[in-house]
């Protein structure tokens, strides 16, 4: 599949789409949450959290869980609940331990060029959570409440 | 809208004016080849004009500590000029204000180095 994001049925602000294993995905994944959260009516900075956090879970699923393979997809889906944006993101990695991920913001680490996507993604929204599915790939699962 | 940089020569300071964005891929690329460009012409003293750049993502952060440490491991000094409040953000949550010098004057950044 050359197309970077092929979307699949779409009802009303949720989005299902499989995109491959590509940095041209992460662009396609957040232009198309990014209309979400505008035409739900997050403000400027929230999107740009938003857009962050995304952006992380997207490039971890195409660089370090499916590695650029090209025969790996990346799932993506998001939509509103209730006043809640909620974003599922998933490949077909090895995984990994959240436990084992080194502190970003250990002295030790701070001069490190990497490992601060988990970190940036856990600021920017409301309800972070990482799982492992079966046989392989991981799972995260980004919630951004929409502020009153 | 990709990175755009240009470079030029205040005194023995080289600034390089950034703008769009660093993220993963052509940004950081194109940062990365900037740098060495300028640490391998000789220059050791680098003021990165971030005040056009709208938005960093964690690889971007990876590429600023890789230019931070490419000059200072040539025995030179990089600064940051002009940070706008999101950039300030990433680097207080990501601990690096301890770690970058930070200006908003580009003559009092300037002034600054030694």
């Amino acid at each position: 599949m050359s197309n970077p994001g092929t979307e699949l049925p779409v009802g009303g602000e949720r989005l299902d789409a499989v995109y491959d294993s590509a940095l041209e995905s992460v662009d396609a994944a957040e232009e198309a949450v990014m209309a979400i959260a505008g035409r739900a009516g997050f403000d400027e900075d929230s999107m740009h959290r938003i857009g962050i956090a995304l952006r992380e879970a997207m490039v971890n699923a195409v660089v370090h869980g499916n590695k650029y393979n090209a025969h790996k997809k990346v799932r993506l889906s998001a939509g509103m609940e209730d006043t809640s944006l909620k974003i599922v993101i998933s490949d077909e990695g090895g995984g990994f331990e959240m436990t084992k991920v080194p502190d970003p913001l250990a002295k030790e680490n701070l001069l490190k060029e990497s490992g601060r996507g988990i970190l940036l993604m856990q600021a920017f929204v409301d309800d972070f959570q990482v799982r492992r599915l079966s046989p392989n790939g991981t799972e995260v699962t980004m919630v951004k409440h929409l502020s009153p | 809208m990709s990175l755009k940089l240009s470079t030029r020569q205040v005194g023995d300071i080289t600034v390089i004016d950034a703008a769009g964005r660093v993220t993963l891929g052509e940004g950081t690329s194109a940062l990365r080849d900037s740098i060495r460009e300028t640490v391998n012409a000789g220059h050791k003293k680098v003021l990165l004009n971030l005040g056009e750049v709208n938005y960093i993502d964690s690889s971007g952060i990876g590429e600023l500590v890789s230019a931070f440490t490419t000059v200072t491991n040539q025995g030179g000094q990089l600064k940051l000029l002009s940070l706008n409040k999101r950039i300030q953000d990433l680097l207080q949550i990501t601990k690096l204000y301890t770690v970058f010098e930070c200006h908003d004057d580009e003559a009092a950044a300037i002034r600054s180095f030694t």
